[in-house]
């Protein structure tokens, strides 16, 4: 395993080191004309873009996001389509895959790791794959050289959040509220603790999601976070308006951080 | 062998805690709240007494002397289905709701399938005090509309499950997503031998007695332990329960599965609801619905424990067919006068079909609930024309198949 940081991380830390903020929207893999929104959004100014490969059940995921999977699903894409589709894309900014664990476990860990890092994709997040869980996984991704980010949570103590932060590659992925994923009216306090938390016990960049919706909040979030991950509010853009549209609203996210 | 404590969270190559990073910490709370209650003798008396007082434990052992005649060998029922709410989900709800009031959680928030845990759950919540909502599949709900409505009665909020296939796998989802929001005040009391370490040796420990007794009602009965055991397996509690009061021993343990349902006979080792287990699913570890007649079967995984005893080949896993375990149903019903849930009519089912190979065995069975919730369904499919005025939802399926 390289010491040197991949792709992903790399691009996170530059962005930070010019003194700017990370924007990582996410997008669901076989919604609508998914490939047109990721090139939409990376040229709107995201710095890295997650996309989602759909799971029959996706227990932390909001309602938005569970039928933009069930339409996706129902419309029969599957986990080598969509990495087959992003190994044809090339957005010029890493891609990170977000799925739930049997997606990799039934592709074979070595074989998921090995296709990830053909299709040219720099790291996977699997939020059902917690830190005491993860070695089997990281092992295989670490040996392609793909890139494993972790979660953090506000439930975590002060000790858990550093055992993940020492473990996390690319980013650590803080959880901004007890809740799944889906737009709030308001930043819920606990994403700017949980960004304070993490920044007291690493260097490594420091991305808050889960209930992150909007401009607003994720410039207020960014004030301590290094990025912020915005995913319900671009999947509903996609399903309701397309691909344009998501490039217009990584748009305004972009505008709120710089 | 005996039925040990999980090492490191797994039985063998099964089980795990694969939940989202935030119920990490609720996951570890919970185990270190039951270790240490388990091993309290203040606990554990307080739960007998609810056990005793309060559900109507020790549950008798009924000899079946027409059906044995009938079946050609010795059949035994442990009558769980004469629990107070009418089925085993009673044990593990009191253990668990004494622990959430033990570790100071205020809200319970379950799943269920047929509605029996559901309404277990908010027995216990109204007997403690606590808030009480339950998940349901919306066409569970349909199937199970008196279970709904008992729930109400008894305090609970029923909230209906509306993705997928609305089914108990659903409810487990929305379940999983009210506790990863709630997880400062709520206990999740999980309804079965499933789900992150520590629920499934947790919800083992909690049935833990039906077996106990049964094998002491064995022994004073028979002289010696059954020749075979048998339960239904959906997520698997009451087999488990009733296992491991015998994996020590030489009897033959058989766990039966709806074939719609089937995910030791039908599955391949899979991750879904925090443990890996075998699991119904396609090729691309989509999780496959399952569908059977008995709502509280209808789960594609198993309790880990239950792939582990396959692997290792202690226990066996068979399947039948919702006709087999209609007749089943209306087997037991005619010849010892005990209507018996759909879901232990399963391993009636087989006991039924295996009468050959099982000729002049002892059988224990586990009588796992009552039939009285299943009735209404039962009339649309048997009675057609007598009984469907009531509002028959489920008569499009009913009348396929039978």
């Amino acid at each position: 395993m390289s010491t040197e940081p991949g792709a992903l991380e790399a691009a996170l830390r530059s962005r930070r080191s010019q003194g700017g903020k990370a924007l990582v929207p996410y997008l669901t893999g076989g919604l609508g004309d998914w490939q047109a929104g990721l090139a939409a959004a990376a040229d709107a100014g995201a710095d890295a873009i997650e996309v989602g490969i759909p799971f029959s059940d996706p227990v932390i995921d909001g309602p938005v996001i569970q039928e933009a999977n069930d339409r996706a699903l129902a419309d029969g894409i599957t986990p080598l389509a969509v990495l087959d589709g992003l190994g044809r894309l090339d957005v010029g900014v890493p891609l990170a895959v977000m799925t739930y664990y049997n997606i990799a476990f039934r592709f074979g860990l070595e074989r998921f790791a090995s296709v990830l890092a053909e299709r040219g994709v720099a790291a996977a997040i699997l939020p059902d794959l917690p830190l005491e869980e993860t070695g089997p996984w990281a092992e295989a991704a670490d040996a392609a050289g793909v890139e494993t980010v972790l979660l953090a949570a506000p439930t975590a103590s002060d000790e858990r959040l550093g055992w993940i932060c020492a473990r996390t590659r690319g980013f650590v992925y803080g959880v901004g509220l007890l809740g799944v994923t889906g737009v709030r009216e308001e930043l819920a306090s606990s994403a700017v603790v949980m960004a304070g938390r993490l920044k007291q016990v690493t260097d490594v960049p420091v991305l808050v999601g889960v209930g992150v919706g909007t401009p607003e909040q994720a410039e207020e979030v960014c004030r301590v976070a290094d990025g912020a991950v915005v995913g319900t509010a671009m999947v509903r853009r996609m399903m309701d308006e397309g691909p344009a549209a998501v490039g217009e609203l990584v748009g305004r996210f972009r505008r709120a951080l710089d | 062998m005996t039925m040990a404590e999980p090492v490191g969270g797994r039985f063998g190559d099964f089980g795990g805690r694969y939940v989202p990073e935030p119920l990490v910490p609720a996951c570890e709370e919970l185990e270190a709240a039951f270790r240490s209650a388990w091993a309290d003798d203040g606990f554990r008396g307080e739960l007998n007494q609810l056990l005793a007082d309060y559900a109507g434990r020790p549950s008798p052992l009924t000899e079946c002397h027409r059906l044995s005649e009938e079946l050609g060998l010795r059949l035994l029922l442990k009558r769980e289905d004469l629990n107070h709410t009418g089925s085993h989900k009673i044990n593990n709800v009191l253990g668990q709701a004494l622990l959430a009031v033990r570790m100071g959680k205020t809200r319970l928030v379950a799943e269920t399938g047929a509605g029996q845990h559901g309404v277990a759950t908010a027995t216990a919540a109204a007997l403690l005090g606590l808030e009480c909502v339950v998940y349901m599949g919306e066409v569970d709900m349909e199937r199970q509309a008196l279970n709904v409505f008992r729930m109400q009665l008894l305090g609970a909020e029923v909230r209906s499950a509306v993705s997928g296939s609305r089914t108990l796998k659903d409810a487990i989802n929305e379940a999983m997503r009210d506790w990863v929001a709630t997880v400062e005040s709520s206990h999740y009391c999980l309804g079965s031998v499933m789900g992150p370490h520590p629920y499934p040796w947790m919800v083992r420990e909690l049935h833990r007695v039906i077996g106990d007794e049964a094998r002491e009602q064995c022994r004073q009965l028979l002289g010696s332990d059954p020749d075979v055991v048998t339960a239904c397996v959906g997520g698997g509690s009451n087999a488990i329960g009733i296992f491991s009061g015998f994996v020590d021993g030489d009897a033959a343990l058989v766990g039966v599965e709806p074939a719609g349902g089937a995910a030791i006979g039908r599955g391949v080792p899979g991750v879904v609801h925090g443990s890996k287990s075998f699991l119904m699913q396609d090729e691309h570890g989509q999780v496959l619905e399952a569908e059977s007649i008995s709502a509280g079967l209808d789960y594609p995984g198993i309790g880990p424990e239950h792939s582990h005893l396959a692997a290792i080949g202690r226990a066996r896993y068979e399947s039948v067919t919702d006709d087999e375990v209609v007749a089943a149903f209306e087997l037991l019903s005619r010849t010892e006068g005990i209507i018996p849930a759909l879901e232990p009519a399963h391993a009636l089912a087989w006991v039924s079909r295996a009468r050959g190979e099982l000729a002049g065995q002892s059988v224990l069975l586990n009588l796992s609930g009552r039939g009285d919730k299943d009735v209404h369904q039962m009339m649309g499919r048997l009675a057609p024309d007598g009984g469907s005025s009531g509002g028959g939802s489920s008569n499009g399926d009913d009348g396929r198949s039978g």
